[in-house]
């Protein structure tokens, strides 16, 4: 029995995926779009806390907030006149989209459903994993350890930054 | 009432139904990269949630979660730098504008 | 001399063809002739030593119960495939070998020493191409040379292969003009032909024989199984294949192979044409030494030849068919080179049917005690007749230099103006008209002999194609010495050429007079053992009077100017066309090949290339070409769409999996 402040909480956090995930997608205003899909990762953000993972939580809103949002930002203001509206869908496109994504919707629904029993189960009881035990996790090569895949990624950042540099870099 | 893992997933579904539905129909190129960050923002939210219903003694699903996170920052920053280049030549962001190079 | 010195016979002549050939450039155009005649003249001094050490020394191994045996002076393995299947590359020496040494160089020297002459213009200027004359010289003296003293019959094949490349470079020697150019490729074309069916004929041997020696040293040679009924050779004999046996397919093949590098009738076309050479070639290559390769294969195969009486009765008819057929066309010819060609064809067909006469009934033939009598004077007449053929040909060579033309009629009443020139042409032709005591004579009177020794009929046929002969070089003659006073069509009235030119033809008009002499019957013999041959009167007398009414029938025609040759013409005019068109055989050849090969098969063959086989590929092609044409549209660019279907794709995927997993 979960307590009432946190079932609020739950659908607070459900309605605003769900409306603003909406709203990014069918809004005419691109730099809108970018907005609804800050308040998103909000969202996400907030379900991450309320799940007890404060530190992904955290991260969510320093790099997508943060980082990728400003990075659309930037690149909108870029190559938009402001305040431009983009054309309306032709129907035919709306529908084939509004097809596609309510099949994939309603397969994954069904699959969801069918699993009722496994998806039915309440949350179970967890220590929230402190800041330490994650940074020595990161940085060990025991059993769990995940400094491999965390050096790997620096060198994916490294040649990001350079590949970044590189294609936008003008001629 | 308890908080299931089904209600959880619920949301995360339409988020990333939300996001096919943007990824195809959308014409601006950054568009479509905002779609795929929902869709990515989705799968994310998945991990992390059967982590924490299915293993909530190990946190598999949450590191993954980061380093997608921090590719997912790669992928946006080198794809936007990409369009913005692909706007200097064809002075347009609009996909179906964008296909010269098919065959 | 050692006999071992023959490599060095054969070296030279390939030495001087990559020395001149490659070097030839950076020299002058007349160094290059002066070291080409240098080394001929090494050549043949080498090559004299050799022969005459091999048919008078007492060596090793050279004489045997009285007979001179073949020497093999060394032979090494070339190829060696497996263990029985083994080409070599050596060196034999039997009497034709050593005799072909003498007839081959002697000839090339004389060539090479006329061509300095001969290849330049009145101002003394060598023509274009000098220096790759002189290098193809030296090459087919090198081919020819390898041919004759070669061990096996591959050896022989390769070497025939190899003259005939030369004689085709040779032929096609002028070749901006475009009738050497055909002339050279008819050579070339007919004679591969023939060596198609040289080539089967040596592979049946072989198949049978397990070997291409003639005289193998470990292993028995071809040779040495005739003397051992327990041999595989045996076999060959008695395997039949459509009635004959498979011996006589392979001799019989073999023949063709021969006969069409000797221009047996029906393969004698290429060698008129192939005068369209320097003229000193043609003396060279299509009178006096390559024209008679097939004779010395079949000289080299004879003693297979005897027992397999079937082919050596083809041999036998062709031979004297061909030998009339040419003369009758020769007795017409306007142009020199032409006439002369055909006196050649006729002559070696005279040689071709004498190697055919000396056996019966798969016997040779015996006479005066002796055997082979047909093979000996075959070999003769090969000797005197390439000595007398060049003389011919050198005189006439001197006479185009003279007046610029192949024509008789822009010639006539020479005489007065080359008088040196006269005299050999003279000579030249009583040698081959066979008026004792001259060359021909004595070689023509044993042909004769064993001809009428194997049957009235054959003497009577070769008496009568001698009387031909002896007509219509006379005719040639006259009507290129005498016939009527000389019209200058020049600027300078024709004279006897440098003596690069007129050396030559006195040593070769020397010796046609004294080779009759030469005793061949004691050294050419097929198996080596001397041969006793007595003048023959009644023969003798008999052929020396056709001769002479040949030579006085010719005399009363064509001495002065006058009529009876065209009355003559004119009263039979269908035959005189139809000789002086060579029968018709160029026209028959061109409608064979154009006409029913290549229209009647080979068009409706490349029909069905064209259409079904290319056909059919091309469908597949176009299939696929429309094929990919029709899925392109699906490569549209947009990526939208691309998700659109791999989205369809995944939701199938998953779709089934909950199926298989559900249900």
């Amino acid at each position: 029995m979960e307590s009432v402040g946190n079932i609020i909480m739950y659908f607070v956090i459900a309605l605003a995926i769900i409306v603003f995930s909406v709203l990014t997608v069918t809004t005419r205003k691109i730099l809108r779009a970018a907005t609804y899909l800050l308040f998103t990762l909000f969202a996400t953000a907030a379900l991450y806390f309320q799940l007890d993972y404060a530190f992904l939580g955290a991260v969510q809103i320093a790099v997508y907030a943060g980082g990728i949002v400003v990075l659309f930002v930037f690149s909108i203001l870029l190559t938009h006149n402001p305040g431009e509206d983009s054309a309306p869908l032709e129907s035919h496109r709306k529908w084939l989209g509004i097809i596609a994504a309510v099949a994939g919707v309603a397969v994954c629904g069904f699959a969801l459903f069918s699993y009722a029993q496994f998806c039915g189960q309440a949350i179970p009881e967890m220590t929230a994993p402190g800041i330490e035990d994650i940074g020595k996790f990161l940085l060990s090569t025991d059993k769990w350890g995940y400094l491999l895949p965390f050096e790997a990624l620096s060198v994916l950042l490294l040649a990001c930054i350079i590949g970044g540099v590189v294609i936008a870099r003008r001629r | 009432m308890n908080l299931t893992l089904l209600m959880y997933l619920i949301p995360s579904l339409i988020m990333f139904g939300c996001g096919v539905y943007g990824f195809l129909t959308r014409k601006n190129m950054i568009a479509i990269m905002i779609s795929l960050e929902l869709m990515l923002n989705s799968i994310d939210i998945n991990f992390v949630l059967f982590n924490r219903y299915l293993f909530p003694e190990q946190m598999e699903g949450m590191f993954f979660t980061l380093f997608a996170i921090a590719i997912a920052a790669a992928e946006t920053a080198l794809a936007l730098a990409i369009i913005i280049n692909v706007f200097r030549i064809a002075k347009d962001v609009d996909i179906n504008k964008i296909n010269k190079l098919k065959f | 001399m050692p006999l071992s010195y023959t490599i060095a016979v054969i070296a030279i002549p390939l030495i001087m063809f990559l020395f001149l050939g490659l070097a030839g450039v950076k020299m002058g155009k007349k160094t290059t002739g002066v070291i080409g005649v240098i080394g001929m003249l090494i050549t043949t001094i080498l090559a004299y030593g050799v022969a005459l050490t091999y048919f008078f020394g007492t060596g090793e191994g050279q004489i045997a119960d009285g007979v001179r045996k073949a020497v093999t002076v060394f032979n090494p393995d070339w190829l060696s495939f497996s263990d029985t299947l083994v080409v070599r590359m050596g060196i034999m020496l039997d009497p034709i070998a050593a005799m072909m040494l003498i007839v081959i160089t002697t000839v090339s020297l004389m060539v090479h020493l006329y061509s300095l002459g001969y290849m330049c213009d009145h101002h003394g200027n060598a023509e274009k191409g000098f220096q790759r004359y002189y290098a193809f010289l030296a090459l087919f003296t090198f081919s020819m040379l390898g041919l004759v003293v070669a061990t096996n019959l591959f050896q022989i094949f390769i070497f025939f292969e190899m003259v005939g490349v030369s004689s085709y470079l040779l032929i096609g020697f002028y070749y901006t003009s475009p009738a050497a150019i055909h002339a050279s490729k008819k050579a070339f074309i007919v004679t591969r032909l023939a060596d198609l069916f040289f080539l089967v004929g040596i592979l049946i041997l072989s198949f049978y024989t397990q070997t291409f020696d003639f005289f193998g040293d470990s292993v028995n040679g071809i040779m040495g199984m005739l003397d051992d009924p327990g041999a595989s050779i045996a076999q060959a004999g008695t395997t039949t294949f459509m009635g004959c046996s498979a011996m006589a397919w392979a001799l019989t093949f073999i023949f063709i192979g021969g006969a069409g590098k000797s221009a047996m009738y029906p393969l004698h076309i290429w060698l008129p044409d192939a005068m369209e050479g320097p003229t000193p070639v043609s003396a060279l290559i299509h009178a006096a030494t390559m024209v008679v390769a097939g004779v010395y294969l079949v000289a080299r195969l004879f003693p297979l030849y005897v027992i397999v009486q079937g082919a050596m009765d083809i041999i036998c008819v062709v031979g004297a068919f061909t030998a009339f057929y040419a003369a009758a066309i020769a007795c017409v010819q306007s142009d020199i080179k032409r006439a002369l060609a055909f006196s050649t064809i006729s002559q070696i067909a005279f040689m071709m049917t004498s190697l055919a006469v000396s056996s019966a009934d798969g016997q040779l033939i015996e006479i005066h005690g002796g055997y082979g009598l047909g093979y000996m004077a075959s070999m003769f007449h090969l000797f005197t007749h390439a000595m007398f053929k060049a003389l011919l040909f050198l005189c006439a060579g001197a006479i185009i230099h003279a007046v610029h033309s192949n024509e008789n009629d822009k010639m006539h009443g020479l005489h007065k103006y080359m008088p040196i020139t006269s005299f050999a042409f003279l000579i030249g032709c009583l040698a081959i008209a066979g008026i004792p005591p001259f060359a021909g004579f004595w070689s023509k009177d044993e042909i004769l002999v064993a001809a009428y020794e194997k049957g009235l009929g054959w003497g009577l046929w070769m008496s009568m194609v001698a009387g031909m002969t002896a007509f219509y070089m006379f005719r040639i003659y006259f009507l290129i010495f005498h016939w009527k006073k000389h019209e200058i069509h020049t600027e300078h009235a024709p004279s006897d050429q440098p003596w690069t030119m007129t050396l030559p033809l006195i040593i070769l008009a020397t010796i046609s007079i004294v080779a009759g002499f030469v005793p061949a019957a004691k050294l050419v013999t097929w198996d080596g053992a001397p041969l006793h041959t007595q003048l023959n009167l009644t023969v003798a007398g008999t052929s020396v009077l056709i001769a002479c009414i040949g030579i006085g029938l010719a005399y009363k025609m064509y001495y002065k100017e006058n009529t009876l040759p065209q009355r003559m013409a004119d009263s039979c005019r269908g035959l005189w066309t139809a000789a002086y068109k060579r029968f018709y055989m160029d026209e028959l050849y061109q409608f064979i090949t154009h006409k029913v090969i290549f229209q009647g098969i080979c068009k409706p063959i490349a029909k069905f290339d064209r259409a079904i086989i290319d056909g059919f590929f091309n469908m597949l092609a176009d299939v696929t070409n429309r094929a990919s044409f029709g899925i392109r549209k699906m490569q549209s660019g947009s990526i939208q769409s691309y998700v659109y279907f791999y989205l369809i794709g995944v939701l199938l995927l998953a779709v089934i999996t909950m199926a298989c997993v559900l249900l």
